[in-house]
């Protein structure tokens, strides 16, 4: 996949004038003031912004669990207005968000039952999607007999193993060690060019973000607005080593560090 | 790659020590020996008892020997455990039903909630003497009362238990639009299963009790009935074998349901520990 092809393909989510504020006890509170931008299928973008920004909030908001104060969010043209069912979403507090009376196996099995798959494509899923996150071998552990990365990575094989067609991460490899942050950073590139996923995710790290991104989309002020959207053109096909030594990784580096940094 | 394990220590005494690094087979032995010792000093301050109330260790095991040949004490034994056994089942399902319908369901629980809690105000063995002036002597009367007694832990319990669930697995299910079956069976309820388990303990001690009471408020059969007809009849031997046997069999009922208890939230205890030495 080419940037160019990248960019002309149709829109899958599509964020117009969004804001969202919380009723809170002492009142309404504004999060997200205005945001608008587009993810094209088969793109991967990055949100970055400070913390509290509301980087949650807005994930939130795409996937349907939390209502909209004004403005549209919509996923091929269609208003979001609870969980759409072609989304899938790894929460920031993962550890929350695993069963713990369920193996590792049947935490990702769980949400595969209602799709009335064949058994075989079930069965190859559950199993490709742990290989994948490098949790072949640790099926039958309950996740709080795992350390904190490996219970990250069980939520990522859920949510793979579920094959959305978007994906949608909140910092999901905040507690992995850096080596496996790069294959799980490789992982995503490999599964949006197997699957055609769009892949929409919220990190801290700026690197990261260039290396991943078809587009980092930079959030600033409060409440929140889109500060900046830097297209990033390295194409599909990326490599650790060779992508992060080109000239204009720097260069890009800089410019979205320079923006958060302006923003915070 | 960092894989622990920890296997639940066995007892409540053990586990309180892991932390203090008492070995456990000394905890798991002073559990066992405890009882033994107290009946040890029961049969030797009693063998000379002249008392007529407090007849010695050796006459009441004697006397127990005997009727534990008798078809009648055998029928009144049968009656209580049956009784006990069934009503808590009972109570169990019902509550655990019942909660989850309330727990899940806000605006039903905004109609039963209050009366829930006027009826659970009402001392469990005081409902005794309303159902027998409404429904009679019969063992029907018995077995209503005793789970009516013991639903209320359960399904109070249940209720809490469900609406306490981690917000966070309640997003999960949404977003994996994961089906209600698999959200109540995999989900919610073993959520809410270590709160359900408490109630279900409190519920089987209310139901010891009340199965007790329910016998000696006019009833013929029954452990309660035998025991308390024998200290009318002064057969005070008789009288202590009752309360023995009693003693035995709620002392017997409450480890099973605790093995049962432990078996069945393995993954919570566990995971406490976990965190505990985390
Ligand atoms: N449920 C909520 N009710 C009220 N305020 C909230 C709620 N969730 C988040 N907030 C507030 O919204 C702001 C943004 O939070 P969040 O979206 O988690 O930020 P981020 O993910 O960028 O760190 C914070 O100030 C936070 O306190
Ligand atoms: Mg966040």
């Amino acid at each position: 996949m080419t940037s160019d092809t990248l960019r002309d393909a149709p829109v899958r989510l599509s964020v117009r004038g969004l804001a969202k504020s919380y009723d809170t006890k002492r009142g309404s509170v504004p999060v997200i003031a205005d945001l608008t931008f587009d993810v094209r299928v088969g793109e991967i973008a990055c949100i970055v912004g400070p913390s509290g920004i509301g980087k949650t909030t807005l994930l939130k908001c795409l996937t349907g669990l939390q209502s909209i104060s004004s403005g549209q969010a919509l996923i091929d043209g269609r208003p979001i207005d609870g969980p759409p069912e072609e989304m899938a979403l790894v929460f920031q507090e993962y550890t929350r968000s695993l069963m713990p009376w369920l193996t590792v196996e049947k935490n990702v099995r769980l949400p595969l039952n209602h799709l009335r798959l064949p058994a075989a494509e079930r069965e190859e899923r559950i199993r490709g999607a742990l290989a994948a996150v490098g949790l072949a071998g640790a099926e039958s552990k309950y996740p709080w007999q795992l350390s904190g990365g490996m219970q990250q990575r069980v939520a990522i094989a859920r949510a793979i193993a579920y094959r959305p067609e978007v994906l949608v991460m909140d910092e999901p490899f905040a507690s992995v060690d850096a080596q496996t942050r790069f294959e799980l950073e490789d992982l995503c590139l490999r599964i949006r060019e197997q699957f055609g996923m769009t892949i929409v995710v919220v990190t801290h790290d700026i690197d990261e973000a260039v290396y991943l991104s078809d587009r980092v989309i930079v959030l600033g002020e409060r409440p929140a607005r889109v500060t900046e959207i830097i297209d990033v053109d390295f194409g599909g096909a990326r490599d650790q080593l060779t992508t992060r030594a080109v000239p204009e990784f720097a260069e890009l580096r800089s410019e979205v560090f320079e923006l958060i940094r302006k923003a915070g | 790659m960092v894989f622990t394990s920890s296997i639940p220590a066995r007892t409540s005494v053990a586990r309180r020590a892991g932390r203090s690094g008492t070995p456990r087979w000394v905890l798991i032995g002073t559990e066992v020996l405890v009882p033994i010792v107290l009946l040890a000093l029961w049969w030797v301050a009693s063998a000379n008892s002249t008392n007529a109330f407090f007849p010695p260790l050796q006459v009441i095991l004697e006397r127990l020997v005997q009727l534990v040949q008798t078809p009648a004490f055998l029928v009144d034994v049968g009656s209580s455990v049956g009784n006990l056994l069934l009503s808590f089942v009972l109570a169990s399902v019902i509550g655990v039903l019942l909660g989850a319908a309330l727990g899940l369901v806000r605006p039903l629980a905004w109609f039963v909630e209050p009366t829930i809690h006027f009826f659970r105000a009402i001392p469990p063995v005081a409902l005794v003497p309303i159902f027998v002036s409404l429904i009679g002597f019969g063992n029907e009367t018995r077995i209503i009362s005793i789970t009516l007694a013991a639903l209320f832990p359960v399904l109070i319990s249940t209720m809490d238990g469900i609406r306490g669930t981690e917000p966070t697995l309640a997003m999960v299910s949404r977003v994996y639009r994961i089906g209600w079956f698999d959200r109540l069976v995999s989900v919610t309820l073993p959520a809410a299963s270590p709160r359900i388990l408490s109630g279900m303990q409190v519920s089987l001690i209310t139901a010891f009790v009340v199965m007790i009471a329910s016998e000696m408020l006019g009833s013929s059969t029954g452990l309660g009935a035998a025991t308390l007809l024998a200290q009318q009849s002064f057969a005070i031997a008789d009288m202590w074998v009752g309360i023995l046997v009693l003693g035995v069999i709620g002392y017997a009922t409450t480890a099973v349901f605790t093995l049962f208890r432990r078996r069945v939230l393995r993954w919570y205890l566990a995971s406490q520990q976990q965190e505990k030495n985390a």
